[in-house]
């Protein structure tokens, strides 16, 4: 082997290990996206799930509106709204609220919540104690019921913050093969027509 | 495309194996060149039909040829083909053609991977073109293929989708890599860094482009192939994935492969200028640097097409000043040029006249991009038709004519005739004109409020598409005249001499015109023509 096809093999070589590299990387902008978004409290992540562990007293001289909405995901057609669409809580104070889910369908279903908050500054400071979204919310044909929301805001939140929108997008996550893609199975131009 | 075998059969020695297999098995620079150019006519035509149709359907308002979901599926083929089919393999022609002749070497450094490199193309397209006759359609969810469009709406056929980018994604990083190791390695002896010509410079440059973000492509769309068939969750919101995510990762492969696609036309935009303005490259070592900082400022822009999803506003400032940054050294690139004109001999030839309408209609794409890169300001225009006017300003008369002008300043070289030279004038005058009343009117429907990618649109938009329409099919059909001047050119025509140009630089023009099937088997004597001079 003569001095540049030496030369050729170990450039080729870092070459194809830059071009694996950076197949690699693609992969990682996925936790990086989350560390990124959990760093900077952005895209709205409620990053305090589970028991409160500081304990900390109630301001009251403070009250903060946390405004409840329940959004379906585009083909769930389960019922779905909060028991009460506004409240108004002390910082520090913990509240316990739910939002109703009725699957009006003849079979039954498994449902997700994704949760997600505005402003995005205020996702640190709203602490998530238990939370329906924690798990999959299975439903029997007909069935309604009550999730529960229990939550605390503390009072690290921004003075400018008075209001705080927590919304919930209900997924269907029913382990079955759905039916092809709705969206294909028009015929051509039948919605046009 | 026997024309070309009869060009070989008249060099000497060596030559070339006869019938298909000479192509099939060639590792042969020049043929394999040949090879990419004729694929990317090819891809080319077949692009600029679906465009045509595109603009067909949009000549008046309501739904006359096609139906919506098929003018989906035009919009994304469109996009795709021209993006991966046409512009990005005419550069690897270019590059395979030319680099080994402009570094004085007598291949590329890795001539069988080159062959393979080429021949997956074919493959790759045949299977994403094949979408088209499939039940449930081609792909439909444009050639950024955002999920969940492409994933949990996809038809059936993302699959086949998925499986041809990944092929042209191994056929790019491949290509990258031999004018890597052709650049570095295989260089005439005295030849440094500083010496070689612009081209072969944005070329490396865009090598490293390619090794950088092909891979990261290849991942998203792997992505995308697990969401669908495998049961993951990234960007399915359901399953705890994001969205938002996708266009973060498209968009960090995708603001990259915009200047993969137009560093070579500034490279060959500064062979061309220097030769019929009969002056030096004004600022040779700024020209360089300003190509290394456009590439790595691509890297930290990428979030600017994303401006609407609801990036926070330091995220917002942060990608508008990084991207008017991109401004400077592009700047710097085009007044080098206007400099190097100043008080030149400019003569007027059809390379010349792509390579000046290049420098104009590219500036103008990039004005549009400063608008574009204004945060607030792109709420308006976000997926309006201002910024299909913007992009394709920079991509038809940018990339494309550069592609133009360097097909026809170095077919002497290559077929060793000269091209029609008033054809060429025809078919210049015909693309510019055309390429302006097809574009131009795009930025006004853009702030009225056009939306991009509807095959119907109000009555106040009907005129200027009108207009658009006419003048696409102008520049449309004005495309056969170029092919018509190409084989003219391969068959016959006025023997070239080895320089051609008056003003002609650089080790490929000291070969004769057509050069011998194996070029520099003894490594020429190069005497760098910046040191003699500074």
């Amino acid at each position: 082997m003569n001095q540049l096809q030496r030369r050729n093999r170990s450039l080729v070589t870092r070459l194809i290990v830059g071009t694996l590299l950076m197949f690699g990387f693609g992969f990682l902008l996925v936790p990086l996206y989350d560390v990124f978004c959990r760093v900077t409290g952005l895209n709205g992540k409620v990053l305090n799930n589970g028991p409160v562990t500081q304990s900390v007293g109630i301001n009251r001289d403070r009250r903060v509106t946390l405004q409840l909405l329940a959004v379906n995901n585009e083909a769930m057609p389960w019922r779905f709204k909060p028991q009460e669409s506004e409240i108004s809580v002390f910082p520090g104070e913990m509240k316990q609220t739910a939002f109703v889910a009725l699957n009006p369908t003849q079979r039954s279903m498994v449902g997700q919540a994704v949760p997600s908050v505005a402003p995005s500054e205020a996702a640190e400071h709203l602490h998530k104690v238990n939370c329906f979204c924690f798990e999959q919310q299975p439903l029997m044909a007909g069935e309604e019921r009550a999730m529960p929301l229990v939550f605390m805001i503390d009072d690290e939140l921004p003075q400018h913050i008075s209001t705080i929108t927590l919304s919930y997008t209900l997924f269907d996550i029913t382990p079955e093969p759905r039916p092809a893609l709705t969206l294909q199975a028009h015929r051509q131009g039948v919605i046009y027509e | 495309m026997g024309n070309l075998e009869q060009k070989v059969h008249i060099t000497d020695h060596h030559g070339p194996a006869k019938g298909i297999t000479r192509w099939l098995y060639t590792t042969n620079h020049k043929d394999i060149g040949t090879l990419y150019l004729l694929f990317s006519l090819t891809m080319f035509f077949v692009g600029g039909c679906m465009a045509l149709t595109i603009r067909a359907e949009l000549f008046q308002p309501g739904l006359q040829l096609i139906m919506p979901e098929f003018f989906n599926q035009m919009t994304t083929m469109h996009g795709l083909i021209m993006v991966f089919g046409a512009v990005m393999p005419a550069f690897v022609g270019l590059a395979n053609w030319m680099i080994p002749m402009m570094v004085g070497s007598p291949d590329m450094a890795l001539p069988r991977m080159n062959n393979w490199s080429f021949w997956i193309l074919p493959f790759a397209f045949a299977m994403m073109l094949s979408t088209l006759l499939m039940e449930g359609g081609a792909p439909n969810f444009g050639w950024t293929f955002y999920a969940p469009l492409s994933t949990t709406y996809a038809p059936p056929s993302v699959t086949y989708f998925i499986f041809a980018v990944h092929m042209m994604g191994i056929s790019s990083i491949m290509g990258a890599i031999n004018v890597i190791a052709t650049i570095l390695n295989m260089r005439a002896p005295g030849m440094k860094l500083m010496d070689m010509p612009l081209f072969v410079w944005t070329w490396l440059i865009t090598a490293f482009l390619l090794i950088a973000v092909m891979p990261v492509l290849a991942g998203v769309v792997t992505m995308m192939l697990m969401d669908i068939h495998f049961g993951t969750s990234f960007f399915d919101a359901a399953g705890g994935g994001d969205p938002v995510l996708f266009q973060h990762v498209f968009w960090f492969f995708g603001h990259p492969e915009v200047y993969i696609m137009i560093l070579p036309a500034f490279g060959i935009v500064s062979e061309i200028i220097p030769t019929f303005a009969r002056k030096r490259l004004f600022g040779y070592t700024s020209m360089v640097y300003a190509t290394g900082s456009i590439a790595i400022l691509s890297f930290i822009v990428w979030a600017h097409h994303m401006f609407t999803v609801g990036l926070p506003l330091a995220g917002e400032l942060f990608f508008m000043y990084t991207t008017m940054l991109i401004a400077v050294p592009t700047g710097v690139k085009v007044f080098n040029w206007v400099a190097t004109m100043f008080r030149g001999s400019m003569t007027f030839e059809t390379p010349m006249l792509f390579s000046l309408a290049f420098v104009v209609l590219f500036t103008i794409g990039g004005f549009s991009g400063l608008m574009l890169a204004i945060a607030p300001a792109d709420f308006q225009y976000h997926d309006t038709y201002f910024v299909v006017a913007h992009f394709h300003y920079v991509l038809v008369p940018g990339s494309i004519f550069s592609i133009m002008a360097a097909a026809y300043y170095w077919l002497p070289k290559w077929t060793g005739h000269m091209y029609n030279e008033a054809m060429g004038k025809l078919h210049f005058w015909l693309s510019f004109i055309g390429v302006n009343i097809t574009f131009f009117p795009m930025h006004f429907l853009g702030l009225a409020g056009m939306p991009r990618r509807i095959p119907d649109y109000a009555l106040q938009f009907a005129d200027f598409n009108m207009v658009a329409t006419f003048g696409a099919f102008l520049f449309g059909f004005s495309q056969l005249i170029f092919v018509y001047n190409v084989i003219s050119c391969a068959r016959s025509g006025k023997k070239a001499t080895a320089r051609v140009w008056e003003g002609s630089h650089g080790l490929e023009w000291t070969l004769p015109s057509p050069p011998p099937y194996h070029s520099f088997t003894e490594p020429p004597v190069f005497t760098s023509p910046h040191r003699e001079n500074s």
